[in-house]
């Protein structure tokens, strides 16, 4: 975004809608309603494609191409509705390393439950 | 010491700021940045929370799995899919809400909370709807719980038509599919008790919002219960593949 040529806010990632009545109304970025009422909709399509997609039988890539829509799916609220993408830099950063931190518990209690008694589950 | 009260007295002097700005905070986009970063702390704290539940979800599924197959047919995918809809537009609306607050339209505001609310309630009564079909066919773990759905499909000709191919569970694997609505009802119902929490914050903020509060340029409890709305939003968008949709081919 905006971040560098923004004398207000410099580097902090918060952006500047022209029309504001305030300095301090634009301290958080202001999404237009035309990226939410896209990204509404594509989430929309995204619903109906995996439910569809889950008619046909597809063996193993059922759960995967199912797994691949919900996590595009949330990437989008995350991005969008919640304003990620116009966040700051220690907003990004903050979930990010959530989530790895989430992925490394969740690698680290499969692999215990994945190694022990091998071919008796 | 009088150093110090010189320089805040002073400060204040030359520099105004909102009213809704508090003290310790050198400057509005500081605490901009505070309370939203707090917020993501909570909502991060609440996906590890959620995230020990999936990832039990997942051991017992991988350990009885023919159990957790049939058990998750029993699910009803027009409601699912239906409630996943609804809980994608209540999002809609309630970043719709935020915007609202963001250029200080009072009227679109109190509207957009009112059909986030509303949506919520849709979803709540939904979900109720789901959960007596599992009361009334004794799916609920428990003492009444009961296998016949399992170990004898045919018992139960509406999933038995739609699912012919599921065959007859032995009752030692028949037993497990407790665990899956175990999970199931775990899963659903503390998503459902965010929601009821999310809800009931929302009907504070129509008020709230009735009386202008959120229309003053002071946005941080619109833009940061719409986070928690996200998140929650978030959870279903994984919880209905993994009840509903993974399953069902298999």
């Amino acid at each position: 975004m905006s971040e560098q040529n923004d004398p207000h806010h410099g580097g902090t990632g918060h952006d500047h809608a022209p029309n504001e009545q305030d300095v301090h109304d634009s301290l958080n970025h202001i999404v237009s309603p035309v990226v939410y009422i896209t990204v509404g909709t594509l989430l929309l399509i995204l619903t109906a494609t995996t439910a569809a997609v889950s008619f046909i039988d597809l063996g193993v890539f059922n759960a995967v191409v199912a797994l691949f829509i919900a996590c595009l799916k949330a990437s989008i609220v995350v991005l969008f509705f919640m304003h990620v993408k116009y966040s700051s830099k220690l907003t990004k950063l903050t979930i990010f390393s959530g989530l790895f931190t989430f992925a490394v518990l969740i690698a680290l209690t499969l692999s215990d439950y994945m190694t022990r008694a091998w071919g008796r589950w | 010491m009088s150093d110090s009260t010189v320089t805040v007295t002073g400060a204040h002097a030359e520099h105004e700021h909102p009213p809704y700005q508090r003290h310790h905070f050198a400057s509005m986009e500081q605490q901009v940045d505070t309370t939203s970063f707090a917020m993501w702390l909570f909502l991060l704290t609440e996906i590890m929370f959620f995230g020990g539940l999936f990832t039990a979800y997942l051991i017992f599924r991988n350990w009885y799995y023919p159990a957790f197959v049939e058990a998750s047919h029993q699910l009803s995918i027009k409601e699912g899919t239906a409630n996943t809809a609804v809980l994608i537009v209540s999002s809609f609306t309630m970043a719709m809400g935020v915007w609202c607050a963001e250029t200080r339209r009072r009227g679109a505001l109190v509207l957009c909370l009112c059909l986030t609310f509303i949506l919520g309630l849709v979803f709540l009564g939904i979900k109720y709807d789901e959960y007596h079909e599992k009361y009334e066919k004794h799916h609920v773990p428990g003492l009444h719980y009961s296998l016949k759905s399992f170990t004898d499909p045919a018992s139960d000709p509406e999933v038995h038509n739609a699912y012919p191919d599921d065959k007859p569970l032995m009752p030692d694997m028949a037993r497990h599919t407790e665990i899956y609505f175990g999970l199931y009802f775990a899963m659903t119902g503390m998503h459902a008790l965010h929601m009821i929490i999310g809800i009931s914050i929302l009907a504070f903020m129509i008020f709230r919002a009735r009386a202008g509060a959120y229309t003053t340029g002071h946005v941080t409890f619109v833009n940061n219960f719409g986070l928690y709305w996200h998140f929650v939003d978030i959870i279903w968008i994984f919880l209905y593949p993994l009840l509903y949709l993974i399953s069902r081919h298999a």
